[in-house]
């Protein structure tokens, strides 16, 4: 093969509307291995390149000699940062890390060199020989002290502060409970490692496929790296092998560029995965504070918190989840005072950015805990406190912002906490905490059960002009639709031919592979915003393609195109005197190319205040564990959970986003942490950094779906991939605590928090 | 640095393999030298289970083989699953049920589900949940949180065993 390919994606025979369980029509070829992922890609010509990365997480580099690299049989190119010919940095907000680092590095594992040689050991002995002279110097590791440590970076160890102040500060409550919460480094752990390939064109630009979840926005960064006019970079969407926030940053795109461009041959880069624990934004690590004020009836009067977020040491998307978790900071209750702020710092650890949830699942943890202390307090059932303070529509959050939009927090909670438990106690030492390889002892075992209630906003914030474009073009009867949107495995190349299907009333949706080249930005598979987002442009499309074309045939038959309806492949009056094959009339193909943006949001003011936020989801989750005190192992028993939807546009992928976001909380309340020390990964593998088997992950019932049509959302569908990763964790945690009496200020719970505690 | 050539068997097919650098891993060999990148690389350390392929009937991590070590023996990989064109029966029912997301451990789930499901019909028993879980324990999937992939395996152990299901006409 000598031109790299991806495919169409062809729609299934069976073709479902809206509404329906529709499959996959990438399903066939993700079961019998012909699914081209981004690791997958290969040409006769390409190379293979490697990068070499800092040892230190904090030195001068005071020479580099890549002689010794270059003398290796094989090597085609040893690049350093004198070799990056445009911007020197890149970044997501801020261009403030280096493509290759100069002069200083700053964490570990930044990449300092790379190579490209005609096989995988080639690049590695020249890896090898490279030498450089650093200069190690002591890493700022303490996020508590960046403020008031020498700046690591030129931008200043201070990546954002918002100080939220909301309506009366004087106000005291009459119960009022203080409580301090840590949360450790959570990876998105995607099955697909970072990879791609970049292939140099002839009119002296560059071809990049590549695993994203923003094409558009890594070709600007990518094209200013390397000094070229941006339609001189196109980029391709190669299959995504899961992405959970972790593709927002560059990681190899610009390297394999360079690499291409130089050697003027195909590069391809695959990272290990010890490489891309190193290669990409982790979630934040949390410290926080908050104290609650409640009346004796359990009516929440105040909330003060203070956030602190490390970011470590470059800023990538750090500015806006302290945003989120500012602003979400108290969770989804009515609350008339509040003062929280919120600080994300620069350190020599590794950085930190996008991870489903983005920032509110660090302040869930907090704020439910606050409840379960502050219910304590006050005597009170945990679900009764929280179903007296839960948001409505028209409430205010703590940015002053009234909700408009729909908020039915009361029956997500209800509907969780009624649900029946399916739970039944266990012998079975499989079924135990622990497992078969352990020894949970049954008379030890201990059961919990807690319920967490969270939100966080959908689609971009904060007066970010955000929009998605979408090309449709209906001819002989067949759609074609091309929309940039990075499809990672949540399925939005089936919601798009549902939503074709439903407008134009075809079955035959061809979608054209996701690329810069070809449409607009279709912005980013983040935020839970593509069902919205790019959902919302194919729908315009194809709206406009049915105006267009209904008004022509109406025209044609001299009746009114109000009276005319596209549906099963034929254009029909309503009254049913006119009946056409839809192919026949659009032998001359109709066209539309629409750009689909939300409501505009406002920036946060001095004192965090403003309509910063488009729409909300909320979600439920309510957990029983087992836990063996003695041993400190947690068995996750059951999780039942109920979910703000708007409205569902597939039931078998709404439940697939359901579970699988409650399994990535379950693992951070239980086993995942990326371990720092010293500034240093210690666990960059999946033999010590532990993600949930079928053996950890219990059942997860799903007590409702609430389907209140969101106004302004496609269909009235919310995004729905965030809140099932954001409520999970808190109630996982509190199982724990209710299953021991301890106070677990930890997450994730470690064996020694239960076993050790008191000790 | 390279072995002498030999020859592996894969999906009924003897493939010769040239010029092979010596040390690497089965999955090396089908994903680079062979055209065979169906078997996934998520982690290339025995721990994902992305990776796994059949040995003479028998489920490995192809990342853990030596690819010469394969000599003479049959390797079963996703692609050589359903050899006839259509999809097996576990794989019609991943698509069904839901069990497929981003689809990068679903080579390898598949391995191990066929596997089991092969172990378990030369006794005709019924899987139970947690036989299931177990046999699928080393395959790491992050998309799905595992239900749909419980189902589908629920949906192929019923097909295998010639119960029909109206879900799946």
């Amino acid at each position: 093969m000598t031109d790299v390919r991806i495919d169409e994606t062809r729609t299934s025979e069976r073709a479902p509307r809206i509404g329906e369980s529709a499959p996959r029509p990438d399903g066939i070829p993700k079961v019998d291995g012909s699914f081209t992922f981004s690791s997958d890609l290969w040409h006769d010509r390409m190379l293979w390149g490697g990068t070499l990365r800092s040892p230190h997480p904090s030195a001068r580099i005071r020479s580099i000699d890549i002689g010794p690299a270059v003398a290796v049989t094989g090597v085609h190119a040893v690049l350093t940062a004198a070799d990056v010919p445009g911007n020197p940095a890149y970044g997501l907000e801020h261009a403030d890390q280096p493509v290759l680092a100069a002069d200083v590095v700053r964490y570990e594992g930044e990449p300092v060199a790379i190579v490209a040689a005609d096989h995988p050991e080639a690049v590695r002995l020249a890896l090898e020989a490279i030498v450089v002279d650093y200069e190690s110097t002591v890493p700022l590791v303490d996020p508590g002290a960046a403020e008031s440590s020498d700046p690591i970076h030129p931008d200043g160890n201070l990546i954002r502060r918002i100080h939220l102040r909301h309506g009366d500060q004087d106000v005291v409550g009459e119960v009022v409970v203080e409580g301090t919460y840590e949360v450790g480094m959570q990876d998105q752990a995607f099955l697909g490692p970072e990879s791609g390939l970049a292939v140099p064109a002839e009119d002296g630009g560059v071809d990049l496929f590549i695993a994203t979840q923003w094409l558009h926005v890594d070709r600007d960064q990518v094209a200013a790296c390397l000094g070229l006019a941006p339609e001189l970079v196109r980029l391709t969407l190669a299959g995504v092998g899961g992405a959970f926030g972790a593709r927002e940053d560059l990681s190899l795109h610009a390297h394999l560029c360079l690499l291409a461009l130089h050697t003027r041959r195909p590069v391809k880069m695959v990272y290990s995965r010890e490489e891309s624990f190193h290669g990409h934004v982790h979630r934040h690590p949390a410290r926080m504070w908050y104290r609650h004020h409640a009346d004796r009836a359990g009516n929440l009067l105040r909330v003060e918190a203070r956030l602190l977020l490390d970011g470590g040491a470059y800023a990538s998307s750090s500015g806006a989840v302290i945003a989120n978790a500012t602003c979400f900071a108290a969770g989804p209750y009515r609350i008339p005072s509040a003062d929280i702020e919120g600080v994300v710092v620069r350190t020599n650890n590794p950085p930190c950015g996008a991870m489903r949830g983005f920032g509110a699942v660090q302040t869930c943890i907090g704020h439910e805990a606050q409840m379960d202390r502050l219910a304590a307090a006050l005597d009170m059932d945990p679900v009764e406190l929280r179903m007296r303070n839960v948001l409505a529509s028209g409430d205010r959050l703590l940015t002053g912002q009234v909700i408009t939009g729909t908020a039915p927090v009361a029956e997500v909670l209800r509907t969780c906490a009624d649900h029946p438990s399916a739970a039944a106690l266990s012998e079975d030492p499989m079924s135990l905490p622990g497992g078969a390889g352990r020894t949970a002892d049954p008379e030890h075992v201990h059961r919990g059960e807690a319920i967490a209630l969270g939100f966080k906003n959908l689609l971009f914030s904060e007066g970010f002009d955000d929009f998605s474009s979408a090309l449709c073009r209906l001819e002989d009867g067949i759609a074609t639709i091309t929309c940039a949107c990075a499809e990672v495995g949540q399925g939005f190349v089936t919601l798009a031919q549902q939503i074709t299907r439903e407008v134009l009333g075809v079955d035959d949706v061809v979608l054209t592979p996701a690329s810069t080249a070809t449409v607009g930005s279709a912005g980013s598979t983040s935020a839970s915003r593509q069902t919205w987002m790019s959902g919302g442009a194919v729908q315009a499309a194809c709206e406009e393609v049915r105006t267009t074309l209904l008004t022509r045939v109406a025209a044609e038959h001299g009746v009114d195109p109000d009276e005319l309806v596209m549906a099963d492949g034929r254009v029909m009056s309503l009254a049913g005197a006119l009946d056409i094959d839809l192919a026949s009339v659009t032998t001359e193909p109709v066209e539309a190319d629409v750009e689909f943006h939300h409501a505009p949001t406002s920036p946060l003011d001095e004192y965090g205040q403003g309509d910063a936020h488009v729409s909300f989801a909320f979600s439920a989750h309510r957990a029983i564990v087992d836990v063996d005190r003695d041993l400190g192992l947690v068995k996750v028993v059951e999780l039942t959970t109920s979910q703000d939807v708007g409205r569902v546009l597939n039931p078998l992928q709404a439940v697939g986003q359901l579970e699988g976001g409650a399994a990535q909380g379950v693992g951070l309340a239980v086993m995942e942490e990326v371990q720092v020390l010293d500034g240093r990964i210690r666990n960059a593998s999946f033999t010590d950094y532990l993600v949930p088997t079928a053996l950890d992950m219990p059942p997860v019932e799903i007590a409702a779906l609430i389907e209140e049509p969101e106004p302004g959302a496609p269909f009235g569908a919310k995004g729905i991939g965030e809140p099932p990763s954001i409520s999970s964790t808190a109630a996982v945690v509190a199982a724990i605590r209710a299953a021991t009496d301890l106070e677990l200020a930890h997450v994730p719970v470690r064996p020694t928090d239960i076993a050790l505690a008191g000790a | 640095m390279s072995a002498d050539p030999y020859v592996l068997r894969v999906n009924g097919n003897d493939h010769q393999v040239p010029d092979a650098h010596l040390g690497e891993s089965l999955l090396w060999v089908l994903r680079e030298r062979l055209g065979l990148p169906g078997s996934k690389n998520a982690c290339e350390e025995g721990e994902c289970g992305s990776c796994s392929v059949q040995i003479d009937g028998e489920l490995v991590c192809s990342c853990l083989v030596l690819a010469a070590a394969a000599v003479g023996r049959e390797v079963t990989t996703i692609e050589g699953l359903a050899p006839d064109g259509e999809l097996a029966d576990v794989q019609r029912a991943f698509v069904e049920a839901g069990a497929v997301q981003c689809g990068f451990c679903t080579p390898g789930l598949l391995m191990a589900v066929d596997t089991l499901l092969d172990e378990l019909s030369d006794d005709g028993s019924v899987p139970d949940d947690l036989t299931v879980r177990e046999a699928i324990s080393g395959n790491l999937c992050r998309c799905t949180g595992y239900g749909r992939i419980l189902e589908a395996v629920s949906i192929a152990a019923d097909i295998r065993r010639g119960e029909s299901r109206g879900d799946l006409a």
